[in-house]
């Protein structure tokens, strides 16, 4: 893991001091709201329905348990016990009080965390696939880059009132886990025609009202471009994207606009002045970079031992977990394992105080002091050895973190909707409950194979409707809450975005709905099709005929 | 009474008087022109003493400038509202690109809390807002000391410059 340098530390330090004269300055009247609203958006601070909600950056999903631990004593100490994972890898508090951030910045700032930039119109954290690293279809780590693009990313000086918000994601894998064409910008590493490290470059896209698949702008850019080819990308948004309506802002609308040949020559115009600069990274530089994640200790092992084959030959139920939220490792003998926080009637992404300080104890104990957070609101255990995995999952049921439901139906990204947003139009979590109590049946679900099921409670979109293989939308029609239903989406290599099935539907008709939709699927597969596919080869109509059928 | 500005991280006063229309043009001292009208200028200009900045805002080209770089003691960049950052944009490709070595002004919106931003973009002088104490924007010239990125006033990114 990256790990402060003395002027990493500074900075952070100079932030808390920065923010707390901010905060007093605006305690004392000297700031009006508005422009207190811009800084402390920068810093990650919402005022929502209850209380504010203060987001805490976790830089590409990747935690030590000392900073777990912290995270768990301010959820005790500041917030009611409890906190919440988001679609972009980063963690809420939703009870802090204003006057305290501060001091709550202070002490994520001793364990090398901060709030910098997790909301306002600025470049975000960025985020990356939960198994970088270990997984087994990557072509390298993202996160030496993640963490290249993290620096250049933090204060930068020119690009802290962009037109709206900016959001990077990297990808090396095969499947692309980290969502890439939904972002403002995707970095996908690839490889060039003589085997070195390059980047396409992917631009443009985003959910929201509009939900758009990114174009490429770059292909194979040599990495000593990197960052003189962001910053291109960032001058001209900054420069030429809409600032009269917040929702056409985002730089999907301006390469949408200028359609993305025009886009890409304004870039490369910019880019011109730039490139062959100081700006270049040194081999060195990613050298010193990678240096930082080193592969951790691991002892030589076998896959698949024989306690784990016994193990799992008397035990159904463990079985059934480590089918579903274990994962292939590039290592041999050990394996990753998602903890799952989609437990029925708990929140989607939701864990107390009490069970953060259990998943630091886990990490300590059985994968090298290591926590991921996944765009999917769970947590990974990255480094598990294979001998152990039976014990661990123990453990994990008593936690209530062992329903092996990953990828499935059950496993739903939900935003904190109706019950905590001011923005809301209808209530999210309570469908999550809905359909998770419908489809309590294990072996049904394991039947149904992978299938995304995302929810928003409204238009944001941070519940990623628009690319669950079904989404689920809050609207509201007349005062009440109504859901619409996609089908088709797909957050992957092959990016899609979901169509809309029809009218809406009232909230208590929302389980029943999808089972329909679920019933259609199991008749018309074909042996071991996915859901998705099934959709996509049947079209939406024999959906539509049984969900609306009188 | 001369207003004052934060230049060159001190407090002083402000030599240029504004000038937005074209019959305004007094007869001496240092004018800022609104750019809208410097066409209408040129002849006028050219026959007078004192020092001439434009006014300009954040949607400029920056091309339509360049031709005028050498004649121009100041260029103020207007900042509508604080969260229009064209301006950042625009100060860093005059000082990085175009090479212009003046002084460069930020008017409008301005509060302390983006002077620092501000001046690594390559402003050297700060008209913070009427109602706003001075001395207390000064401040936010020194937030931090620490920095990652290459900007107008360190060419250098942290990995160029590491201690
Ligand atoms: C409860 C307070 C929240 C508020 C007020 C809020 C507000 C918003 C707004 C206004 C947008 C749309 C921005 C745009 O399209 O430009 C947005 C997008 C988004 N939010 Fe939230 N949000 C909240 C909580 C969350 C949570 C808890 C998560 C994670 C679970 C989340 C994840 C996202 C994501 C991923 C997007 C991006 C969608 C896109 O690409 O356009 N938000 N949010
Ligand atoms: S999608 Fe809407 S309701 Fe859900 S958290 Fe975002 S803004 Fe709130």
């Amino acid at each position: 893991m990256y790990a402060y340098t003395e002027y990493d530390q500074q900075l952070l330090n100079e932030r808390v001091a920065q923010y707390r004269n901010q905060t007093e300055r605006f305690l004392a009247g000297k700031l009006t709201d508005e422009e207190f609203l811009a800084l402390r958006l920068q810093n990650g601070l919402y005022v929502q329905r209850h209380a504010p909600m203060l987001r805490v950056a976790i830089p590409y999903g990747m935690l030590n348990s000392a900073q777990v631990r912290v995270l768990a004593e301010i959820s005790r100490d500041f917030d009611k016990g409890y906190a919440h994972f988001s679609t972009r890898q980063n963690i809420q508090y939703n009870w802090p009080a204003l006057e305290l951030v501060p001091d709550i910045l202070e002490k994520l700032a001793s364990v090398q965390m901060h709030a910098i930039q997790t909301s306002g119109n600025c470049i975000r954290n960025v985020t990356t696939d939960q198994f970088a690293g270990v997984a087994t279809d990557e072509l390298e780590d993202p996160r030496p880059w993640c963490e290249i693009i993290r620096q250049w990313s933090t204060f930068h000086p020119e690009f802290a009132y962009l037109p709206r918000k900016f959001k990077i994601a990297v990808n090396a894998s095969e499947s692309d886990r980290a969502a890439i064409k939904f972002h403002d910008i995707g970095v996908e590493i690839v490889k060039d025609a003589a085997g070195q490290t390059a980047f396409d470059i992917w631009v443009g896209g985003g959910l929201g009202r509009t939900p758009i698949v990114a174009e490429k702008v770059a292909e194979a850019l040599p990495p000593k471009y990197l960052l003189s080819y962001l910053e291109a990308v960032l001058r001209v948004y900054n420069r030429y994207g809409r600032r009269d309506n917040k929702y056409k802002a985002r730089i999907k609308i301006l390469v949408k606009a200028l359609g993305v040949e025009a886009f890409r020559e304004k870039v490369e115009a910019e880019w011109a002045h730039m490139k062959d600069s100081e700006m270049d990274l040194p081999e060195a530089e990613v050298a010193r970079m990678q240096a930082f994640f080193p592969a951790p200790a691991y002892a030589t092992l076998a896959d698949n031992p024989a306690e784990l084959v016994e193990q799992r030959a008397a035990n159904p139920g463990f079985d059934a977990w480590v089918k579903r939220n274990c994962t292939a490792h590039k290592q041999a003998g050990y394996m990753a394992v998602t903890l799952s926080l989609k437990a029925t009637a708990v929140a989607p992404g939701d864990v107390t105080t009490e069970e953060l300080f259990a998943i630091a104890d886990l990490a300590d104990q059985y994968s090298f002091g290591e926590i991921r957070s996944t765009h999917k609101q769970n947590v990974v255990l990255a480094d598990v050895r294979q001998d152990q995995l039976f014990e661990l999952w123990g453990k994990l049921k008593e936690l209530g973190f062992a329903t092996a439901n990953i990828g499935c139906l059950t496993d739903v990204i939900c935003c904190p909707g109706g019950d905590f947003c001011s923005l809301a139009n209808a209530k999210s979590i309570p469908i999550a409950e809905q359909i998770q109590r419908q489809f309590d049946d294990l072996d049904y679900l394991y039947d149904l194979g992978d299938i995304e099921l995302n929810i928003s409670g409204c238009m944001n979109a941070c519940g990623h409707h628009h690319i669950g293989n079904i989404g689920i939308l809050g609207v509201d029609k007349k005062g009440e809450e109504y859901y619409q239903v996609s089908l088709g989406g797909c957050s992957g290599r092959d990016a899609k975005v979901g169509k809309i099935i029809g009218p809406s539907f009232f909230e208590n008709d929302i389980a029943g709905v999808i089972t329909k939709i679920i019933d259609v699927y199991v008749e018309k597969r074909i042996e071991g099709e996915s859901f998705l596919s099934t959709y996509e080869r049947v079209g939406m109509d024999p959906f539509k005929e049984r969900v609306y059928a009188a | 009474m001369p207003r004052k500005i934060i230049k060159d991280r001190a407090i002083v006063e402000d030599s240029f008087t504004l000038v937005s229309e074209p019959g305004q043009l007094p007869a001496n001292g240092d004018i800022l022109v609104d750019i809208a009208i410097l066409d209408d200028l040129q002849s006028e200009l050219a026959n007078r003493d004192g020092k001439v900045g434009i006014k300009v805002t954040g949607d400029v080209e920056p091309e339509l400038l360049a031709s005028h770089l050498d004649n121009l003691d100041l260029i103020a960049i207007e900042f509508p509202v604080f969260r229009d950052g064209r301006g950042y944009s625009l100060a860093r490709i005059l000082r990085d690109r175009l090479g212009y070595r003046g002084e460069l002004r930020a008017c409008g919106d301005v509060l302390r809390d983006q002077l620092f931003y501000m001046q690594r973009c390559g402003f050297n002088s700060f008209e913070p807002r009427d109602d706003r104490c001075i001395e207390d924007a000064l401040n936010g010239l020194s937030d931090f000391t620490v920095t990652y990125q290459a900007d107008a006033l360190e060419k250098r990114p942290i990995y160029q410059r590491r201690p």
